[in-house]
């Protein structure tokens, strides 16, 4: 079978599975549709969290970035794992106990004030569509591939079929439809992992295949690498920092916090049933998590070597243009990766240096998905990370457009503006919300900010910086008082957001950038994917100066927050 | 009264103590200390880029568990686990 039928076929059928449980178990109640009846396991609800949680960004894109970072990679590794400890022991058992459906909800209350509530959407609203950005270029260069055809159209096709898939089911098709997915995105993460790493060290565990010797030799992969990469005037791969170890520090603990503050992710741990399971139901998703994560380092080193290897060969020849393999053809359609014959030799050549580089154009989101042909596997297995990557990308897309339409349709229309709206008005609301959400993050996807996960970076950075410190504060400071924590939130997604634009450009449209986005015009060197972490520290900050010179909360609040410290008493998730 | 406040003071030193593990594992040894512990291997691992891109996720984990199964404890000590009518 050809590689084009065999994939249109294992996507076909996984694709057949998620929508057949969707209907299945279709939401017909708000309730049902927010948070799936309070009654999932804590196992089965790691595991939904761990599909909810690797989007394209950790499948498709981040092995590919770390491939071509190496060491500095390790932000995304430490970030986007490390933030489950602190989600696990400062937010989740206190949020669950409090017993609401939505962040802006528990903010609402806890603040007692409209007004914070309204701030806490707006910052919900603007991390949560950021994310959708990466993940629409991720479903670009998915479909772009796998459908033959140019990226943007790629794209289009992606905003239509998410958007069918979001609107036709709430969270408890997407719960037990998410287990199905981590599934496939787990197998198809692993299994092309396994083979290359049998291929180049003989070891099938790729967690230890990067520490081992090459098949055939007494040379270590990572010590092959960072010789391979040096020969070409490369950084060595082991060792090469991301900008500066101050950068680093910064980008992981954005990351992290913004891990903890990410509505799709604190949602999931309203829906067990009890105070306990929100801690060990954080453990669960980190064991599900970490399963690809570990693997993922092994994937970059080995795929990176690989390509290197593909033009510059073993044995001193340069891959010849008109003997290119498929793949390369194949994905030069998709305009993500291109060539220039600089020398008109007739050769490709691979180098740091700009003037001899013959690979111009090597989009970091193609890795993954381009791994197993580059490794010349099976077609089923190539299929199936297609299918995988699909998988991935869908299914936190699907997680965030809930979050933002719920925002949008329970926490604005009904909790604030029309409080008397019906059911049926919710949920036409929320459908609504959604599409526009899709068709907003698909535009801005044409001309994403950075790679995928560096767009979704961005999207931490900006959690970061508003709803975590004003959800921890809200537990661990029964003094905090509707006047910081509202000028804690605006302050630190301002500042974060005013250096994110100013480099970025204003909504991620590179033209309105107005410093340029170049190392020298950094505050301190830091990044603005990272920036989030200073813009946490800023909202930290301000709410503590303001609410020591405010009135405290009333005492009824300092009841509540004494309350939710206490598992005893805990009731199901109820609504307003 | 002083039962809760007991509790949450245990709680308190027992996240402090494995946000401290938190904090080593992954911004010490995998970001500050990295040059140094680079040039101690592990098999084909530079024991730094480990910490970076495995061990630090491995101690995550573990932390997790750790939190919960001693918070469960906790919460039976201290008489304010959910199952008590």
């Amino acid at each position: 079978m050809s590689l084009q039928a065999m994939t249109y076929l294992v996507v076909g059928l996984t694709f057949a599975l998620y929508i057949g449980i969707a209907i299945w178990s279709r939401a017909s109640t708000t309730k049902d549709f927010y948070v799936a009846g309070s009654h999932v396991h804590p196992v089965a609800n790691g595991m939904a969290t761990a599909a909810d949680w690797m989007s394209a960004a950790s499948f498709i894109s981040m092995a590919g970035l770390i491939a071509f970072m190496g060491y500095g990679g390790s932000v995304f590794l430490m970030g986007w794992t490390g933030g489950y400890v602190l989600l696990a022991m400062l937010l989740a058992p206190y949020l669950r106990k409090f017993g609401k459906f939505t962040v802006p909800e528990f903010i609402g209350d806890r603040y007692y004030s409209k007004t914070a509530r309204i701030v806490a959407v707006i910052c919900l609203i603007i991390a949560s569509v950021t994310y959708v950005i990466g993940q629409m270029k991720g479903i670009g260069v998915a479909f772009s591939r796998f459908l033959e055809v140019d990226y943007n159209v790629g794209l289009v096709i992606g905003m239509g079929i998410v958007f069918v898939y979001a609107v036709l089911g709430g969270m408890k098709g997407i719960t037990y439809t998410q287990i199905a997915q981590y599934c496939v995105l787990i197998f198809a993460y692993t299994i092309p992992a396994i083979f290359i790493s049998m291929q180049l060290t003989g070891v099938p565990i790729p967690q230890l295949g990067l520490g081992s010797t090459m098949t055939g030799s007494e040379v270590f992969l990572l010590d092959r690498l960072d010789q391979v990469l040096s020969d070409l005037g490369f950084a060595d791969y082991t060792t090469n920092a991301r900008l500066s170890y101050l950068n680093m520090f910064v980008y992981t603990m954005s990351l992290m916090i913004g891990t903890a503050g990410l509505p799709h992710v604190i949602i999931r741990f309203f829906t067990v049933p009890k105070v306990k399971d929100a801690r060990s139901s954080a453990g669960w998703a980190l064991v599900f998590i970490a399963i690809l994560y570990t693997t993922a380092p092994g994937v970059a080193a080995m795929a990176r070597l690989n390509l290197i290897e593909t033009v510059n060969q073993p044995d001193g020849t340069q891959l010849v243009y008109a003997e290119r393999p498929t793949w390369i053809k194949k994905w030069e359609e998709t305009g993500l990766l291109a060539f220039e014959d600089k020398n008109g030799d007739g050769e490709i050549v691979y180098s740091a240096d700009p003037e001899v580089n013959e690979m111009v154009k090597v989009d970091r989101d193609i890795m993954v998905l381009a791994n197993p042909e580059i490794a010349g596997l099976p077609n089923w297995v190539i299929a199936l990370v297609a299918a995988g990557g699909l998988a991935a990308a869908l299914s936190t897309a699907a997680g965030l457009l809930l979050a933002i339409s719920s925002a949008i349709s329970h926490d604005l229309l009904k909790g604030v503006f029309r409080p008397d709206v019906t059911e049926q008005q919710e949920l036409l609301a929320s459908r609504i919300a959604m599409a526009f959400a899709i068709l907003l993050a698909g535009y801005l996807g044409f001309n994403p900010p950075d790679f995928a996960a560096g767009t979704v970076a961005l999207a931490f950075g900006l959690a970061a910086s508003s709803i975590f410190p004003a959800l921890m504060m809200g537990i661990f400071n029964k003094n905090m008082n509707k006047e910081g924590a509202i000028a804690g939130m605006v302050a630190g997604i301002g500042v974060t957001l005013l250096y994110v634009f100013q480099h970025k450009g204003i909504m991620f449209i590179a033209s309105t950038s107005y410093m340029g986005d170049m190392p020298q015009n950094w505050f301190l060197g830091i990044e603005p994917n990272a920036f989030g972490a200073i813009g946490a520290l800023v909202n930290f900050g301000v709410a503590y100066g303001v609410s020591k010179v405010t009135a405290p909360p009333p005492e009824h609040i300092q009841h509540i927050v004494e309350d939710i410290r206490v598992p005893h008493g805990a009731g199901e998730a109820i609504s307003h | 009264m002083s039962q809760k406040a007991d509790y949450w003071k245990a709680n308190l030193r027992l996240i402090a103590f494995c946000l401290a593990i938190w904090f080593v594992v992954s911004f010490v040894f995998g970001i500050i200390l990295v040059e140094p512990l680079n040039t101690i291997s592990l098999g084909g691992y530079k024991l730094g880029f480990w910490f970076a891109q495995q061990g630090s996720i491995y101690v995550f984990v573990a932390l997790i568990f750790f939190y919960a199964n001693r918070m469960g404890k906790l919460d039976r000590e201290h008489d304010v686990h959910e199952d008590k009518d």
